[in-house]
């Protein structure tokens, strides 16, 4: 269990370390974002309709630019092989590195959300489901990002591949966390979205670190 | 597992079943579409309420239950593939996988026209359109991973893992009309309490699909085949530019 911790600890540090790569994500978000009220037009009906899609979207796009940064470091250097050799089973360590990357690049984002959210005049009620629904749904984006990052780690031009490999895979989070949101906003119970998005949570917990060890397996190899 | 799987990794066995199999499928083929269209275009009575568009179901339902069974299938053969590394099942993946994708727009594209006059518009964002959409994606993705490795093995186990994982999608396909009530109807032929539907119209309906799955393997079997001689192609050049390597 050390060691899990140990690598979990480690991928936090140089994250945290390397700030840039933070401050770059969340500027990529809130820019993003800004796009929408200058392309729609800044009448607040409308914005607090779209809002919920538009920050789900940004969350959804700023955390695929980050996913090469799970394998792709340490495959170059070379202490992924080191890794993979070592007592923790690849699996586990594969884990750490999701949850590490969670914490790092879409905690962030999900802590800035409900400001973006107030922007975007959506009612103060639905901020705490906002985030929630975030919450419970965005380790599914890093879950199942980590197997397209694996399957791509070893390629020149991977990038516009792994978005074509993790998008229809992370459709029916992003309509569940909408979903839940929406139905916040116009009084709705959510808890049945809410509860759905935790399972997928669970579920790709159990079948992604499998999948994506899988896949370093056949990158390293 | 009572069938032997490992007699059909041979290729050349492979072969030659699939060329016993072929001249069937292919008459199959033209027989079951010749009569197929001609019950659903001409002899199959108009509906009381959608009258001639009622035709576009024969294109449209066999060709989304193609998508479905083709992914399916490709998901268990590349299984079967990762598990046995059974090179004709890595293949037999890769060669549906066009066919597939080409019977999925073909559904989405008949759907959408079909939508117009029934619906009022082509295009819904409901739960079976949109997953019919995923399905597509799936599709695409599922062909580029093949095209991005040089390492036609390492292709083939990245490709097994995406479709294994993308089959979760095909479950939520087919039940979506039932979890969610939406515009697309609920399931009307293969119900528990039996077909729904008027035999003139569910005997075309069936006709036009035995005529895509007869199409389908006859596509699969010219593909399946191109791979295997292709594969070897590969190898006797390399085998010849090895020789030549050593005389000179």
């Amino acid at each position: 269990m050390s060691a899990f911790f140990r690598i979990f600890s480690r991928d936090v540090r140089l994250a945290v370390r390397q700030g840039s790569a933070l401050t770059m994500t969340l500027s990529f978000f809130v820019i993003a974002v800004t796009l929408f009220p200058l392309g729609v037009g800044p009448e607040l009906s409308i914005l607090a309709r779209i809002g919920p899609g538009v920050l789900w979207v940004g969350a959804l796009l700023a955390c695929m630019l980050t996913l090469d940064r799970i394998f792709q470091a340490d495959y170059e250097d070379g202490s992924l092989d080191q890794l993979m050799v070592g007592t923790l089973p690849v699996e586990l360590m594969v884990l750490a590195k999701i949850l590490a990357h969670w914490l790092t690049a879409v905690v962030p984002l999900i802590i800035i959300t409900p400001v973006l959210a107030i922007t975007f005049n959506m009612p103060l009620d639905s901020l705490g489901v906002m985030a929630l629904s975030l919450l419970l749904g965005s380790p599914v984006l890093s879950l199942i990002g980590s197997v397209g990052a694996a399957l791509t780690v070893g390629m020149r031009r991977g990038g516009v591949l792994l978005s074509l490999l993790v998008l229809p895979l992370y459709i029916p989070v992003l309509i569940f966390g909408v979903a839940a949101v929406e139905a916040a906003i116009a009084l709705l119970p959510a808890g049945s979205h809410l509860l759905l998005l935790a399972a997928f949570s669970a579920g790709s917990l159990v079948i992604c670190p499998i999948a994506s060890a899988a896949a370093l397996r056949l990158a390293v190899e | 597992m009572a069938v032997d799987l490992h007699r059909f990794a041979n290729p050349a066995r492979f072969m030659r079943l699939t060329d016993a199999i072929f001249p069937w499928s292919l008459g199959l083929t033209v027989l079951l579409l010749a009569s197929g269209l001609y019950y659903a275009l001409i002899a199959s009575p108009q509906d009381y309420q959608q009258g001639e568009t009622v035709r576009i179901m024969f294109v449209h339902v066999p060709a989304a239950w193609m998508a479905l069974s083709v992914y399916s299938m490709m998901a268990i053969s590349a299984a079967v593939g990762w598990i046995w590394k059974h090179p004709v099942a890595d293949l037999s993946a890769k060669a549906a996988a066009p066919a597939g994708a080409c019977f999925c727009f073909l559904a989405l594209v008949t759907g959408a026209l079909w939508g117009q006059p029934m619906w009022g518009t082509y295009w819904v964002w409901d739960a079976r359109l949109t997953s019919m959409l995923i399905l597509f994606f799936l599709y695409l993705g599922y062909m580029a991973i093949w095209e991005a490795f040089d390492d036609q093995s390492k292709a083939a186990k990245a490709a097994a893992i995406l479709v294994i994982i993308g089959a979760i999608n095909i479950p939520v396909i087919k039940f979506s009309v039932d979890w969610w009530n939406t515009l697309h109807q609920p399931a009307s032929v293969a119900t528990m309490e039996g077909p729904k539907i008027h035999s003139s119209i569910l005997t075309p309906l069936l006709l036009m699909a035995g005529a895509y799955t007869a199409l389908f393997v006859t596509i699969f079997i010219i593909r399946v085949k191109a791979e295997i001689l292709d594969r070897r192609l590969r190898i006797m050049r390399m085998n010849q530019v090895q020789e030549k390597g050593l005389k000179g």
